[in-house]
């Protein structure tokens, strides 16, 4: 492999569909992903994330702009990039006929490896990702948990410098989520560079060094999770108070010492408070509680969540407001 | 946190060369045992796809067979046979579009198209796999047809040029099949071409001799591209239906070529762009 500072970087990439109503083309896209990190490129449906992954996997044609995947050009040098990585699609793409094992020994033969070593290679796959007894079973049968494993496993017969993993969760239950990400932490773990796209801020929250949000076919923002979460400034106090006690009260309360914008949850009938000064501010919030005759259930500090987060620069994007980043 | 959760074996590198019509017909081969791994996992649909001609056979040779006038007289079997070898062929659209149009739904497709292997393996692998299908869907055919009377009058040769047209009606199909199954929206919607393929053959020389219909009907049916393959075979055979008036019917042969290969050079490359530019 080249040896390049980006594994993968795109450059003001346009994409329109024809005819497409939603705007899930790509509107100047720009990313930049260092070899061997996991970047994860997050935003809601429609944001242009799974038109991003086919671009860069060569599967569609960009309208303006440039990118490159392990310093080979998407454009120009199709077949070079094909050689370099891996993709899991958003549905299973396993062929529903054929048992795991047979899908395995397929796919190795069309990357080139002999009969004898596709056999091989299935075989330490259907171990390493706990499909061994499902082994002779049509892949159309498996659970979702199971073909999501199986496609995995099929993109990294060959080891691929270069993985491509879009919306690898969705539709599965926790138990099915945690299988796949302990299967695509294994593979971080042997440093491949990982572009993961997710609707689950959760999901790239644990499982990516860096984080670009995506809106309407642009990166509104770029960073580690913890820098992103820094933007909405800094730690938030939340305040859940006993039922029938008005939060409307506490708001004056606690105003001293916020950093920005109260929020009010009335299902949770919680307060929470930007705050700058942990823990003066948690200090400062209960004495003045108390004084005030009010006995929260509960005081806790934490960090933001990368939902804040991205509601914060999905409004800061408003007109009129300014942007923090 | 992100430490390795089962030991890792050394992964093999794609290391071989990457070129060469030697690896295309390699890829070729894993995907045509593919398809003969799924007729051994799924034989039900097979199977029917090879009787179900056989009972379309047996219901108009004999249920309408007895009502249908047959060009100077004569069995109708030997009037039916070669236009349902033709219409076996048809069949075989509907094959083709299925494997194709399930494969892209599934992501199958673009998991072929994010490998550096040659697309055109896909194709020929395609190509190879439904061939054989419809060719022994043809022989099925074959024995059914000597088993009910059915024979060739004019000799092995001309009778093989004529099995040699079906093939070829069947691998124009093929071409069209790829792209109407790439363009199609989902298996589901390869439900429209098999109810049309009944109005495309009953608008033919298949059943029923084209001279008994309304003056512009007879224009269509004359003209179908299936009629032409049908009227080409029954006069490789000598079989009755082949005898009628007008340049259509004396050139059935060169008119049978022209149009299969006129759906090839339209379809083929159709096919190929769409495969190439896919964008779902």
């Amino acid at each position: 492999m080249k040896n390049v500072e980006f594994a993968i970087a795109a450059h003001g990439v346009r994409k329109q569909y024809a005819g497409a109503v939603e705007g899930a083309g790509l509107n100047g896209f720009d990313l930049a992903v260092r070899t061997g990190s996991v970047c994860g490129l997050l935003g809601p449906n429609g944001a242009g994330k799974t038109t991003a992954i086919k671009i860069l996997s060569t599967l569609l044609e960009l309208d303006a702009g440039q990118a490159s995947v392990a310093g080979f050009d998407v454009t120009t040098q199709a077949r070079q990039v094909r050689e370099k990585i891996g993709l899991v699609g958003q549905y299973a793409a396993v062929d529903e006929i054929l048992t795991g094992r047979q899908n395995l020994v397929m796919f190795g033969q069309l990357n080139h490896l002999s009969h004898r070593q596709a056999q091989q290679r299935a075989d330490e796959l259907l171990e390493q990702f706990a499909l061994v007894d499902a082994a002779k079973i049509p892949a159309g049968k498996y659970s979702g948990g199971m073909r999501r494993r199986l496609d995995l496993a099929v993109s990294l017969i060959v080891s691929p410098p270069v993985l491509f993993v879009d919306e690898p969760t969705t539709g599965l239950d926790p138990a099915g989520r945690r299988e796949v990400w302990a299967a695509i932490r294994s593979r971080v773990a042997s440093g491949v560079t990982v572009l993961l796209t997710t609707q689950y801020l959760e999901e790239a929250d644990q499982l990516a060094d860096q984080i670009a949000m995506l809106k309407a076919g642009q990166v509104i923002a770029e960073g580690t999770p913890d820098e992103l979460k820094a933007t909405v400034g800094g730690d938030w106090l939340d305040i859940t108070l006993s039922p029938g006690v008005d939060p409307g009260v506490v708001a004056p309360i606690v105003q001293p010492v916020a950093s920005g914008d109260i929020r009010i949850d009335p299902e949770l009938n919680r307060v929470s408070v930007p705050v700058k000064e942990r823990t003066r501010a948690l200090v400062t919030v209960a004495t003045a509680l108390a004084a005030a005759g009010l006995e929260p259930e509960d005081i806790s500090l934490r960090r933001p969540t990368l939902d804040e987060v991205f509601l914060h620069l999905t409004d800061s994007q408003q007109p009129g407001t300014e942007s923090s980043l | 946190m992100r430490n390795s959760v089962h030991p890792m074996v050394s992964v093999p590198e794609r290391s071989r060369p990457w070129s060469g019509l030697g690896w295309a017909l390699a890829d070729a081969w894993t995907i045509i045992r593919r398809d003969l791994q799924h007729w051994r996992l799924q034989p039900t649909p097979v199977i029917i796809g090879w009787v179900f001609p056989v009972m379309v056979v047996l219901m108009f040779g004999l249920l309408f067979g007895g009502a249908i006038r047959t060009p100077e007289g004569g069995d109708y079997f030997e009037f039916l046979m070669p236009g349902m070898f033709a219409m076996t062929m048809l069949f075989g659209l509907e094959t083709t579009m299925i494997a194709v149009t399930t494969d892209v739904a599934r992501g199958v497709t673009d998991r072929f198209r994010s490998l550096p292997m040659s697309s055109a393996a896909v194709v020929l692998g395609r190509c190879v796999a439904d061939m054989l299908n419809s060719m022994v869907g043809l022989a099925i055919m074959i024995v059914t047809g000597l088993l009910l009377g059915w024979r060739w009058h004019d000799g092995l040769v001309n009778a093989l040029a004529a099995f040699g047209l079906f093939l070829l009606l069947r691998f124009a199909l093929l071409w069209m099949g790829i792209f109407f199954g790439l363009v199609a929206k989902g298996p589901e919607s390869v439900a429209s071409v098999q109810i049309l393929v009944w109005p495309f053959s009953f608008l033919s020389n298949v059943f029923v001799d084209p001279a008994t219909m309304p003056a512009w009907l007879r224009v269509i049916a004359q003209w179908n591209p299936l009629s032409a393959t049908a009227s080409a075979s029954r006069e490789l055979f000598l079989n009755p239906g082949w005898q009628g008036s007008g340049w259509v019917s004396e050139n059935a042969v060169l008119l049978a070529v022209v149009w299969l290969a006129f759906i090839i050079a339209i379809f083929l490359p159709l096919s190929v762009r769409k495969y190439r530019r896919l964008s779902r």
